[in-house]
């Protein structure tokens, strides 16, 4: 972490990692997405609305794992004062409400097939609309310290207070009698039948190196952005 | 209920707002980053 606090040495890993990341996310992604709705077997509960699983898991594990970034990039922050903390949290923001969004609307509509309604109050519906919003908020305070010029320490206060809802979320299925389903998939075992699970990680992959490249893409205009800022004020003040 | 409308939709909601964030962040970046060539050669 501290190699990359030099913006000109992160440039030079992140222009080419950028493309790659690009590249290798699509194909994964498209190739998971086109297994997923073509190569495998139809739930024998679920049916064919099983397939919605291939876009709804990966963009939910994407939701969290961004607000996770932003916390340790918090932590870097306040902690460490590593120049490129709140530029990455800033930058992860995006991709991280845009994920949180997909999971929603996805999950809403398989819960209408599947369960008769679009949308329950229930603990784990509930808590990742909260992170929704938690990014909605994290963009706006972002937007407004760096237009004020501040250092971003607020933002990055919020973004580690607001990490106490990931937790809420992953027990939520646990703590609360619940509409959505327990927990199918854990680090070393899994509920579902291997016939249908074997694209989910190519999804997996696929969608968190697209996840990355665009918060990269976002590092890397926010650092032009403050370069042209600089030089702005240096011209200005000539 | 058939089902193939709402897998339908999913997919086209995850495509299209992953392409929109990509197409928002790419465009983002290559102006910032063109901004910042056009000053340096000033």
């Amino acid at each position: 972490m501290h190699a990359l606090a030099n913006p000109a040495r992160f440039l030079r890993i992140a222009r080419p990692a950028t493309t790659w990341l690009l590249l290798v996310g699509l194909v994964l992604a498209i190739a998971g997405m086109a297994a997923g709705l073509v190569f495998t077997p139809p739930d024998y509960l679920q049916g064919d609305t099983v397939r919605i699983m291939y876009i709804h898991v990966p963009s939910a594990w994407l939701g969290m794992a961004g607000w996770a970034g932003i916390a340790a990039a918090s932590v870097s922050q306040l902690v460490w004062r590593h120049p490129l903390a709140a530029v990455a949290g800033r930058a992860v923001a995006p991709a991280g409400a845009t994920f949180a969004a997909i999971c929603l609307i996805t999950g809403s509509i398989w819960g209408r097939p599947t369960w008769g309604t679009w949308w329950e109050w229930d603990g784990r519906l509930t808590s990742m609309l909260v992170l929704f919003f938690l990014y909605l908020g994290y963009i706006a305070l972002g937007s407004a310290e760096r237009e004020r010029g501040g250092e971003g320490r607020i933002t990055a206060i919020y973004g580690l207070v607001g990490a106490i809802n990931l937790p809420i979320i992953h027990y939520s299925v646990l703590w609360w009698r619940t509409l959505h389903q327990g927990e199918s998939i854990g680090l070393t075992r899994s509920t579902i039948d291997n016939s249908i699970l074997w694209p989910l990680p190519l999804t997996m992959i696929g969608f968190t190196c697209l996840f990355i490249a665009a918060a990269l893409m976002r590092m890397r205009a926010e650092l032009a952005e403050a370069k042209v800022e600089a030089r702005m004020r240096r011209m200005g003040a000539q | 209920m058939n089902p193939w409308p709402f897998v339908v939709a999913a997919y086209a909601v995850a495509v299209g707002l992953t392409g929109a964030l990509l197409l928002w962040a790419f465009a983002s970046m290559r102006r910032a980053e063109a901004a910042a060539d056009a000053l340096k050669r000033k």
